[in-house]
């Protein structure tokens, strides 16, 4: 990410087109967004994380997760958990546009690892309670970020657009880190999918419900809603029907193929757990 | 640092460094004498498939080591990452063999036979090498650990020198219970990475005590953001494992304590300047909770 690129609109784009609001709420920073809409007829609830120009803390001014934005999204989770906590489950839906978490000195010293934890615990815990997650990535998705924001979803979508990329460090840093070049780990990307930073490639991996195909993901039309809201209630079905836990990830074709050392770990473990 | 060298030369010269153990060694010192069962050992060859492909040497453990045994008897497992291979970083079969534990540990849980995980955690976070695998692991890891507080304590344990960054720092800030020593270091974010991302102005990477001081174990503990600050000593560190297990779990988890963390950050200005002894005076209320 380049500091003159002007940050991503995408996850503020979808959050108003898929709830018709702002989501601005008085308890929360205006990085975090959060409102109810229906889906499929049910009362459903979005969060999303969106850049603010004049966010208190500098180095979460670009749509980061930072220090706030970790614990608002715990916040507001946990508020939803307890509001549904004797009735219906709403599900969850976590609109994702994030291009990192914060990094800065002061983000370390007051412990942005235990703000993300907090919202990756948040988001867990509402899955474990019965309300069906599902993390709809429309543009990035990296690192921490994701880890904090959606990574715990029952289900996971995705837009099929080039601007949609899941990774686990920006390119350049990635590159310092492992002492390649951008250009080499580039080149390592198109050969090694684990590697790669475009949706197609993860979605080779066998993580995602469904890869959504066919949309405008910078500016979507009636049409194009109306395919993402078919695609979330479809995907609210089959976490409503299915377990409570992150199995499913490892069942897909896709997974098997290219997550195989994924499942012979936990095969092979199972058979060694207990003593002869 | 000489205030933090015990008194008692003795018993500083007799004691076991656990830093310089390696994890297999790490796993052994900590559970019951003799009751360590290695899980999916090296002669498993349960390799890394991806690090071939990049010319790089993949190790038969990938540098995670699994042991069941006990702690004062009850049974445990540990999950205890290498340092030395790779940075302990997660790839997929080293993030797997730690999600795959900790979900065998819950399905036992839930059985009503309880066994109480350990994480020894000496990593840089996702290996690189297998980016996207390495954080769908750790998430993998995220969801067993918070699955598993539901019936026992999950503990962990950064002693160094790798310390604890990245992913697996969230996996640390989920534990019930996190023991460090002074060496330990539990951040996010890297130093290296802060400095490439935000510039040498925002952090030198290079300033070892600069760095020691934000994110160093002491003023880890100091803060709340762990527990138990222990000396660089096996016997130690395995006697406060047994205690933090002992204490059964937490009224409320770290992590789910929001509340408080979020008017403490509220009533912090990011203008201000702010160190490490400022905030161990602003974040006083005691870590007791």
């Amino acid at each position: 990410m380049s500091a003159d690129e002007s940050p991503s609109q995408r996850g503020r784009i979808w959050f108003k087109a898929l709830t018709g609001s702002d989501g601005l709420r008085p308890e929360s920073p205006r990085s975090v967004r959060v409102a109810d809409a229906t889906l499929g007829g049910q009362q459903s609830r979005f969060i999303a994380v969106v850049p603010d120009a004049h966010n208190r803390f500098p180095r979460a001014r670009r749509g980061q997760v930072g220090l706030d934005e970790a614990w608002a999204l715990a916040s507001q989770l946990r508020r939803t958990i307890a509001e549904d906590q004797d009735g219906a489950r709403r599900p969850i839906v976590a609109i994702v546009d994030v291009v990192s978490q914060a990094y800065g000195r002061l983000e370390e010293l007051l412990g942005i690892h235990l703000a993300c934890a907090a919202a990756a615990d948040a988001y867990a815990s509402a899955r474990l309670a019965g309300h069906p997650v599902i993390a709809l990535l429309v543009g990035k998705a990296m690192s921490g970020a994701f880890l904090a924001h959606g990574y715990q979803a029952n289900r996971i979508l995705a837009l099929d657009s080039p601007a949609v990329m899941v990774h686990a460090m920006g390119k350049q840093a990635a590159a310092r880190v492992t002492r390649r070049g951008v250009a080499e780990l580039e080149r390592l990307g198109e050969r090694i999918a684990p590697m790669a930073y475009d949706i197609r490639s993860y979605a080779r991996l066998g993580l995602l419900h469904r890869l959504i195909e066919g949309v405008n993901a910078d500016a979507p039309g009636a049409a194009d809603l109306e395919q993402v809201r078919g695609e979330l209630c479809s995907a609210i079905a089959d976490a409503r029907a299915g377990t409570r836990d992150l199995a499913t990830r490892l069942h897909s074709p896709a997974a098997r193929a290219l997550r195989a050392a994924s499942i012979e770990v936990r095969r092979r473990l199972a058979e060694q757990w207990d003593a002869a | 640092m000489s205030a933090s060298v015990p008194r008692d030369y003795r018993r500083f010269l007799a004691r076991a460094s656990f830093i310089e153990m390696s994890a297999r060694e790490r796993a052994r010192a900590i559970l019951d004498a003799g009751s360590a069962r290695e899980l999916l050992g090296p002669f498993d060859r349960l390799k890394s498939p991806w690090l071939p492909l990049q010319d790089i040497v993949a190790q038969a453990d990938d540098g995670v080591v699994l042991a069941r045994g006990t702690l004062d008897g009850r049974p445990a497992l540990v999950a205890a990452i290498e340092g030395a291979f790779q940075g302990g970083s997660m790839g997929e079969v080293s993030g797997a063999k730690i999600a795959a534990a900790l979900e065998l540990a819950l399905r036992d849980c839930e059985r009503d036979r309880p066994i109480w995980p350990l994480l020894l955690l000496e990593t840089g976070g996702v290996r690189l090498q297998e980016a996207n695998l390495g954080l769908a692991a750790i998430a993998d890891i995220h969801a067993a650990i918070i699955a598993l507080r539901a019936h026992v304590p999950v503990v962990g344990v950064i002693a160094g020198p790798v310390g604890c960054f990245g992913g697996m720092s969230m996996a640390a800030g989920l534990c019930s219970r996190l023991i460090v020593t002074r060496q330990a270091r539990l951040g996010m974010n890297g130093p290296e990475v802060i400095e490439q991302e935000a510039g040498v102005s925002e952090l030198d990477a290079s300033d070892g005590g600069l760095i020691w001081s934000l994110i160093g174990g002491e003023q880890r503990q100091a803060v709340g953001l762990a527990d138990d600050l222990q000396e660089d000593d096996a016997a130690a560190i395995a006697g406060a494992v047994r205690a933090a297990f002992a204490r059964g779990p937490r009224r409320i988890e770290r992590s789910a304590q929001v509340e408080r963390f979020t008017a403490r950050l509220a009533a912090i200005q990011p203008s201000a300047p702010l160190d490490a002894k400022l905030l161990r005076s602003l974040w006083n209320d005691g870590a007791t909770h």
